[in-house]
């Protein structure tokens, strides 16, 4: 009990002030027989040296020293080592959302800081504190848009992320708020331009695309909004790969933009915590969730933040809030904001080229091999694209991993329609040389058929 | 034994004199990140790249960003002392007693985050094939089985990315049950000493809220209850301990009135550090709950999150829960099972804030059965030591038996012009971090105080010392309490001016 700062005796000075003989009895409001009277059947109690002997164990148990091209919605970057310095500072990490501004100004300033840097890479007026991640990141930028727009219908095109999908559809299935798939060009992986025409009605609140999208295709932004737009239908862009902002043009003409942040600098962690946060113009700062640090002046004149327009959240207007949302990730926002701080302005760019180059070779070496070819070929992508092989993907995967390589992910599961298809991510940690071992065993089949 | 006369109740600005705990001391200035910026300094240096250079504006076409984002351009040593710098203006548990109520601001052990940043636990990917993430899965296995013991429910998912995102997945569950049974029926019952996310989540889940008056103990009035409970009701969101930190004594004749009309009991176990080891919510009634793993499990608060807040419930609710979850396969290996037909769908991408589930498994590691007993024990030990200390100066407004928090009232201080808000303002010049300030609602003025078990008596006796002190200086000098903080690096900030006409980013100054 290594954690409990108290002596037995200081814990008997203590009950004689209240009044009682022993603790337990400060349990005997609740009735006898709902009072536990045996041990909570869990481990053991572990000494501190135990308990990392388990995780490493654990650790062991996942297997490692394997060269990976998955990406899709979980990216992996290097992650500059003062990322963590700074956030495993206790004064960062063991602080809560910053009510009390007079001794929070350390977080307030630096979600000032991140909510600007987040405004510069996408191009938009205001961003806020962050929010889950990615998915329920999209899901509130949808219901935002209801609201907005006092419609209920939306348009979401099939090359969202296939999970981000799914949590939109649990999030407004009991609100009334209809959604149509839009359907993807089979020579493009683009939004087919027609069908989007056809789904917007005069109901449509937003048309939702992803970009670059789940193939890793960069959507074109500028035709999508005028089709919306002319509609009187918002433009949300869902960007689950936040490095691709370092090279490929921000969607200026969005009216919402959702981002996962996990990209800067964030452990991937089997999938959380990320870090997610939306983007908008001006006019709809009311209509955003989530928490927004704002500047102002305290009595003397001096600069200092607080927390904004909290009348839009739960604790003040309950069953009419915006949102539930009560928690954003704060630390993992900090993480993000250290990141864009040690890339910087020309670094951000020069390691999202890295990317593109990474991903070209990638494509372009794993191709060569006869029987896989790319799709989608003719559209920018970032650093993901989808292969296609002759041989079923699940042999192919087997023959990868023997070689200590993570190919693609099938994407099968959601994308029956393109045959044996994976997806790739090449990001700057991938080598050349693990680039060329995977070609080569994709080679090696036909030695083996032959 | 606190004393009233170790405090110097005049003294205005504690400058390098000492007020209880804390003596005032420099902080550096810093400006923005984006003030430091200059041309051509870096803190990055890439590896070479080992693929031929592309033309990216070539590759993209349309799609190429023609001006790189105005990111600042600062190098290594600035940004450490950047954050460093604002990070010394923050108050923390690491600096000392948080008793921020209905927050449970305890201590975050160190090895969670050592063992969580373990390369083979934090680069595993979510899409990597389940034969090399049985480690992350058996870890999965392990929480979900200690906490479905700690509640005593039956099934458990660990999906939702906070406490609210659990209200949400478990009000979902209550209403696919209620729909495979025919009717989702119309409306959630919700006390008005609840969380403001209560009524909101019942809200998104397509059910009316109806409000519960609570009675004279600022419990259910289990009368009331029973009147407008109906066929209509899908259920009762219900805080136990209550948001007054007093435990519904009542609880099994809440849940008969409930279950006799086929409604369910939610409890919203944002108070679960009350409760662990010494009882368990599905013993006494509870349909479904969620846990606050940043709360009652040690995962730290990190200025507003991450949080995680996975929902137990019982085996009628088990056909519901989001996919995927977790199975064990005839092989013996464990993996994600999408095929349930019956699900609410998904909540989150990927499997929930997989990072808190090492942290607080690691907590309960470290604690075992004894240990987790012998916490709550002092969490519910610490805040009745802080009400028996207090209790002659500041109104208690119930004075029903407090478990892990306590509540006044700032009834007495009020008739001289000091608020609760004012209270706690000049307590940080004492150097502690306020308490939740004007809540629960239905308590005028509430002062909620939740110490959490990671106090000692040294810093509860300061804490006492400090809030003897105001009281007193509420009576004799109140104009030192309602301007207070005085010693903080800014003053009261102007919040009405920054909702006004709000700045929300830096933007360059011309020329």
């Amino acid at each position: 009990m290594r954690y409990l700062p108290k002596s037995p005796a200081e814990r008997a000075v203590m009950l004689e002030r209240i009044g009682v003989r022993t603790a337990d009895e400060l349990f005997h409001v609740i009735p006898e027989e709902y009072r536990l009277k045996r041990d909570l059947k869990i481990p053991r109690q572990m000494g501190e040296s135990e308990i990392i002997e388990y995780f490493r164990n654990a650790a062991a148990q996942n297997g490692s020293g394997y060269a990976s091209f998955l990406g899709a919605g979980c990216y992996r970057h290097y992650r500059p080592v003062v990322i963590d310095s700074i956030v495993q500072r206790g004064e960062f990490l063991t602080s809560y959302t910053p009510y009390q501004a007079e001794i929070t100004q350390g977080t307030l300033q630096a979600i000032f800081e991140f909510q600007t840097m987040i405004c510069e890479l996408t191009g938009m007026d205001v961003a806020n504190a962050s929010m889950y991640d990615g998915s329920t990141g999209a899901s509130e930028a949808v219901l935002m848009a209801a609201r907005i727009t006092g419609r209920s219908h939306s348009v979401v095109a099939a090359t969202v992320h296939p999970e981000y999908r799914e949590v939109m559809a649990t999030a407004s299935q009991h609100r009334g708020l209809p959604s149509t798939t839009v359907g993807y060009d089979a020579e493009t992986g683009r939004v087919n331009l027609d069908l989007l025409q056809a789904a917007i009605t005069d109901d449509t609140a937003c048309v939702l695309v992803q970009s670059p999208n789940f193939f890793g295709v960069v959507e074109d932004i500028p035709a999508i909004a005028a089709i919306a737009h002319a509609k009187g239908a918002l433009l949300i862009v869902s960007i689950a790969e936040a490095v691709s902002l370092g090279v490929v043009r921000p969607p200026v003409e969005a009216d919402i933009v959702s981002l996962e942040a996990q990209s800067f600098g964030v452990a991937m962690s089997y999938g959380g915590p990320f870090c997610g946060v939306i983007a908008t113009k001006e006019k709809f700062i009311r209509q955003m969730p989530g928490r927004l640090a704002g500047q102002t002046q305290d009595a003397d004149g001096n600069r200092g933040f607080v927390l904004t327009l909290a009348t839009r959240e739960q604790h003040i207007r309950r069953e009419k809030a915006t949102s539930n949302i009560c928690t954003n990730q704060a630390l993992v926002a900090l993480m993000a904001t250290v990141f864009l701080t040690v890339y910087g302005k020309d670094g951000l760019r020069e390691v999202a080229v890295q990317n593109l180059a990474k991903a070209e070779f990638a494509r372009t070496t794993l191709t060569a091999q006869s029987g896989a070819e790319a799709l989608f070929g003719a559209s920018p992508r970032f650093n993901e694209f989808v292969l296609v092989t002759e041989e079923p993907v699940a042999v192919m995967q087997a023959r990868l991993l023997e070689q200590k390589i993570l190919g693609g992910v099938d994407l099968s599961r959601w994308y029956p329609e393109l045959g044996h298809a994976t997806l790739w991510c090449a990001t700057e940690l991938n080598t050349r040389a693990q680039m060329e071992a995977a070609a080569t065993t994709l080679a090696a089949r036909e030695a083996v058929e032959a | 034994m606190a004393s009233d006369t170790m405090i110097p109740v005049e003294t205005t600005t504690p400058r390098n004199t000492t007020l209880g705990k804390v003596r005032t001391h420099p902080t550096q200035n810093e400006g923005l990140i984006f003030e430091k910026s200059s041309p051509g300094k870096r803190a990055v240096r890439l590896a070479p790249l080992d693929v031929p250079e592309v033309d990216a504006e070539a590759l993209l076409g349309d799609a190429f960003r023609v001006d790189a984002a105005p990111l600042p351009e600062v190098s290594e040593i600035e940004i450490i002392r950047h954050f460093t710098r604002l990070s010394t203006w923050n108050y923390a548990i690491d600096l000392g007693m948080y008793p921020l109520g209905s927050c449970t601001m305890k201590y975050n052990p160190r090895v969670n985050e050592f063992v969580a940043r373990l390369e083979g636990i934090a680069e595993a990917h979510p899409y990597q094939p389940e034969s090399l993430a049985q480690g992350s899965l058996e870890v999965v296995r392990e929480l979900e089985q200690c906490l479905i013991e700690i509640t005593g429910m039956d099934a458990i998912t660990l999906q939702p990315a906070a406490g609210a995102h659990g209200e949400f997945t478990g009000i979902l569950l209550v209403r696919a049950y209620h729909e495979s049974r025919g009717n989702a029926r119309r409306k959630v019952i919700v006390p008005d000493s609840a969380h403001g996310t209560n009524p909101a989540t019942a809200a998104i889940c397509g059910y009316e809220v109806q409000n519960l008056k609570s009675n004279s103990l600022g419990m259910v009035d289990v009368a009331e209850l029973e009147r407008i409970v109906d066929e209509d009701t899908a259920a009762l969101m219900l805080t136990n301990p209550s948001t007054i930190g007093v435990f519904e004594s009542e609880i099994h004749k809440i849940a008969e009135v409930l279950h006799a009309k086929g409604a369910l009991l939610y409890m919203d176990g944002a108070n679960m550090n009350a409760l662990v080891g010494k009882a368990r919510p599905g013993d006494f009634g509870v349909d479904v709950m969620h846990l606050n793993l940043h709360k009652t499990f040690s995962t730290p608060h990190g200025g507003g999150g991450p949080g995680s807040g996975p929902v137990a419930c019982k085996a009628i609710l088990e056909p519901f829960l989001p996919t995927p979850v977790l199975a064990r396969r005839s092989d013996g290996m464990l993996g994600w099972n999408h095929d349930r037909p019956q699900s609410v769908g998904r909540v989150r991408a990927f499997y929930g804030n997989y990072g808190m589930f090492v942290r607080a498994l690691a907590y309960i590691l470290a604690n075992g059965p004894d240990g987790l007993r012998q916490t709550t024990e002092d969490a519910v030990l610490n805040a009745n030591y802080i009400r028996s200390s207090l209790e002659d100066l500041y109104e208690l407004p119930y004075t029903t038996a407090s478990m892990h928090e306590v509540v006044f009232s700032d009834r007495r201080q009020a008739a001289r012009g000091v608020k609760t808000g004012d209270i706690a303002k000049r307590i940080i010049d004492y150097g502690f971090h306020p308490f939740t300030v004007s809540f629960p609602m239905i308590v005028s003025g509430a002062l909620m105080i939740e110490p959490t078990e990671s106090e000692s008596k040294e810093e509860l006796d300061l804490f006492i010392d400090a809030m003897r002190a105001i009281a007193h200086e509420a009576e004799k000098t109140p104009e030192l309490v309602k301007n207070a903080p005085h010693s903080t690096r800014v003053s009261r900030l102007d919040e009405a001016t920054a909702a006004r006409k709000p700045i929300l980013r830096w933007r360059p100054t011309a020329g």
